[in-house]
């Protein structure tokens, strides 16, 4: 079965937090609990889109311990391919919505004796529930939270109220830097770090820490890859017997979900591995965008995740 | 600290040994609904998972954790094996909010299926538990340990049959780093604890080379909260020994031979363990249930099905299978002593009785 279980939700309230970040909360519609999740988890909220069928994953940033509600933040992306606009835009309080349950691909390693958070711009979120989690068992924990001004500082006032001096903000704009180097190289043994934003901040983020020694098991990131825009192209689906157009702002998985092919996924952001399939025929070349596939298996073309990546060439026959 | 526990025997609950003068037996009803794992005339491995959705009404799939005539004894034999061997339960420290959720699980899920027996009422944090069979009315403040009398995996495995494991998940591998372990099938979660996936399924024999555990563990991974799976495994076991440990070898290994055609029916049993997984919400670990039931040679051939298919497995089964799961000595006379509830008749597909 493709997706796992879902809630149904209501739209419980909509909140701008500033110019570009909006604040959905959603209550279930039995008026019951929702399930406890653990800091880091994300959802996958289902749109329709007009017609289109839209299913993006957005980290869980309330209270994990809080049954009576999930609240995930939006941030307004103008050039995307439409998620987050539907959600500034037709989202309203009262609206019934679908959500994947909880799956986490960014947890928390419950045996770090501390743990150092490294969050940039709407990176906070996964952040904000961690944080709560950690504060109720007593976890040791810091945050260093990077963004352009105070204006787009979101959850920054709220984040340093109920955590004083384990939080760190900076300000681009004002040429705060976050002294990352100088972090790592003064953490105590045990420390598990954790980083969050933009691809810039990540590289940046790995690379120091493989600089600095850092063991990969004690560095984490969350790898999520909104589905890119492209030119279209065609694809053969060889067991359905058919062949589609991706479109420029589709991407290969919806393509398929819009012609009727029950394709499985989890995280729609190339991470998970759920949707993996063979490549039966190319000729041409992927443009893999996941951080699922071995290097060899993007050399070799033999293997491709429908959430995320696309194609350009002649031919691609794929076994779905 | 220990659990106050007063046994509750009646017209239901079996008052009944796992030990010394075994006196664990199916009645009736329990062997027609018995989980006879074959569903063909052979067996080889598979991953064989499915979800684990209530099954057909009255068969051990109907309920999440299944309850049944034994549950009393069981956990009399539990609490027997615990105070001879700590060890059995164990926990590494950051398994306790696995523990909780694994806790909060089972309650709920007795509380709503066995009302009869287990009640659960919450207000906020202070949660109210009552297990009617054990004699078990407390009070406790959810997520807060020094309001239970042990750790709440402890707690809550003490008053559930079946084993249990908690899979931490790190470095795309699980990690078995706590589990309470007194009915198992000859492995020590002594032994085991701390390990990764494949290192603990490194004896298992054959599996490897057919990329099964490569599988079951990318399949493991992905497993999401709310959408539980099952599986089957199955050995033999001489006696009704639920408890067949490595630490207790010289207890119960002689007793595989002392086997013969006379005693063969009630002696032997079929041991099927009706394995679960679910994804834990708050640890976003994995709870791995291992239940087993123990089933008479003499006990299952009361059905014609079961009697011919059971006897074409054991014959025909591959060495190294009979010898992983222990019984490659006793295969022949196994065999020999089941032979005659195989007329050669052809059987239907499936493992239903009935059918």
């Amino acid at each position: 079965m493709s997706g796992g279980p879902k809630l149904n939700v209501r739209v419980a309230e909509v909140v701008k937090v500033n110019d570009l970040i909006t604040r959905f909360r959603f209550v279930a519609r039995d008026g019951g609990l929702l399930p406890a999740f653990s800091g880091g988890a994300h959802t996958v909220v289902e749109m329709d889109d007009n017609g289109t069928r839209r299913l993006n994953p957005y980290s869980l940033m309330s209270d994990p311990e809080d049954r009576t509600g999930y609240e995930i933040s939006v941030r307004r992306d103008d050039a995307g391919r439409g998620g987050s606009l539907y959600m500034h835009r037709h989202v309203r309080p009262g609206m019934d919505m679908v959500l994947s349950h909880p799956v986490n691909l960014f947890p928390l390693d419950n045996r770090a004796r501390k743990h150092l958070f490294i969050a940039g711009g709407i990176g906070i979120t996964p952040f904000l529930a961690m944080t709560r989690q950690l504060a109720r068992f007593g976890g040791r924990f810091e945050l260093h939270y990077a963004t352009r001004n105070p204006a787009l500082c979101a959850y920054g006032d709220s984040l340093k109220a109920a955590h004083g001096d384990r939080v760190h903000l900076y300000f681009d704009e004002q040429g705060d830097t976050l002294p990352l180097a100088d972090l790592l190289s003064r953490q105590p043994l045990g420390t598990h770090l954790y980083c969050c934003g933009p691809k810039g901040m990540l590289n940046w983020v790995r690379s120091a820490a493989a600089t600095a020694g850092w063991a990969t098991h004690a560095v984490h990131f969350e790898e999520f890859t909104a589905p890119a825009t492209g030119a279209p192209f065609a694809v053969t689906l060889e067991r359905s017997g058919k062949t589609l157009t991706v479109g420029s702002t589709q991407s290969l998985l919806e393509a398929m979900e819009a012609a009727g092919v029950d394709a499985p996924y989890l995280c729609r952001g190339g991470a998970c591995g759920q949707c993996e399939t063979d490549v039966v025929r190319c000729d041409g070349r992927i443009d893999h965008r996941d951080h699922w596939l071995t290097p060899e298996d993007m050399a070799t073309n033999t293997k491709i995740m429908p959430c995320v990546s696309r194609f350009e060439g002649r031919t691609l026959v794929i076994d779905r | 600290m220990s659990l106050d526990v007063e046994y509750a025997f009646d017209e239901f609950f079996r008052d009944e040994t796992f030990v010394d003068d075994f006196t664990y037996r199916n009645s009736p009803a329990a062997i027609r609904r018995f989980p006879f794992p074959f569903d063909r005339d052979d067996y080889m491995y598979s991953v064989n998972m499915e979800p684990h959705v209530p099954g057909r009404k009255g068969s051990v799939f109907e309920k999440t954790f299944d309850v049944d005539e034994h549950y009393v004894s069981e956990m009399r034999d539990r609490a027997r094996i615990l105070a001879k061997d700590p060890l059995r339960c164990q926990s590494l420290p950051h398994m306790t909010l696995a523990g909780w959720d694994l806790l909060e699980l089972i309650m709920e899920s007795k509380a709503r299926e066995y009302p009869q027996w287990f009640s659960l009422t919450k207000n906020g944090d202070r949660w109210r538990w009552i297990n009617r069979p054990l004699g078990i009315d407390h009070s406790f403040t959810f997520l807060d340990e020094t309001t239970l009398p042990c750790g709440p995996m402890e707690y809550i495995t003490r008053q559930t049959q079946g084993d249990f494991t908690l899979q931490d998940e790190r470095e795309g591998t699980l990690w078995v780093d706590a589990g309470m372990v007194t009915t198992q099938a000859d492995w020590s979660l002594d032994f085991d604890i701390g390990m990764n996936f494949h290192e603990w399924h490194a004896p298992v024999p054959l599996a490897h080379e057919k990329g099964i555990f490569d599988r079951a563990l990318k399949f493991l991974l992905k497993l999401q909260h709310g959408a539980p799976v099952r599986r089957f495994n199955w050995t033999m076991t001489v006696n009704p020994l639920l408890d067949t440990a490595p630490e207790t070898y010289p207890e119960w290994g002689y007793m595989r031979t002392t086997l013969n055609q006379e005693n063969m029916g009630h002696m032997m049993h079929l041991r099927v363990e009706l394995q679960a997984l679910f994804r834990l919400p708050r640890s976003n670990a994995i709870a791995f249930s291992i239940r087993a039931y123990l089933g008479k040679f003499e006990e299952l051939v009361t059905v014609p099905k079961w009697g011919r298919r059971l006897h074409r497995v054991v014959r025909d089964i591959h060495p190294d299978l009979a010898a992983y799961k222990g019984f490659l000595r006793n295969r022949d006379a196994m065999a020999e002593w089941l032979s005659s509830y195989d007329d050669g008749a052809p059987t239907s597909p499936g493992w239903w009785p009935e059918d």
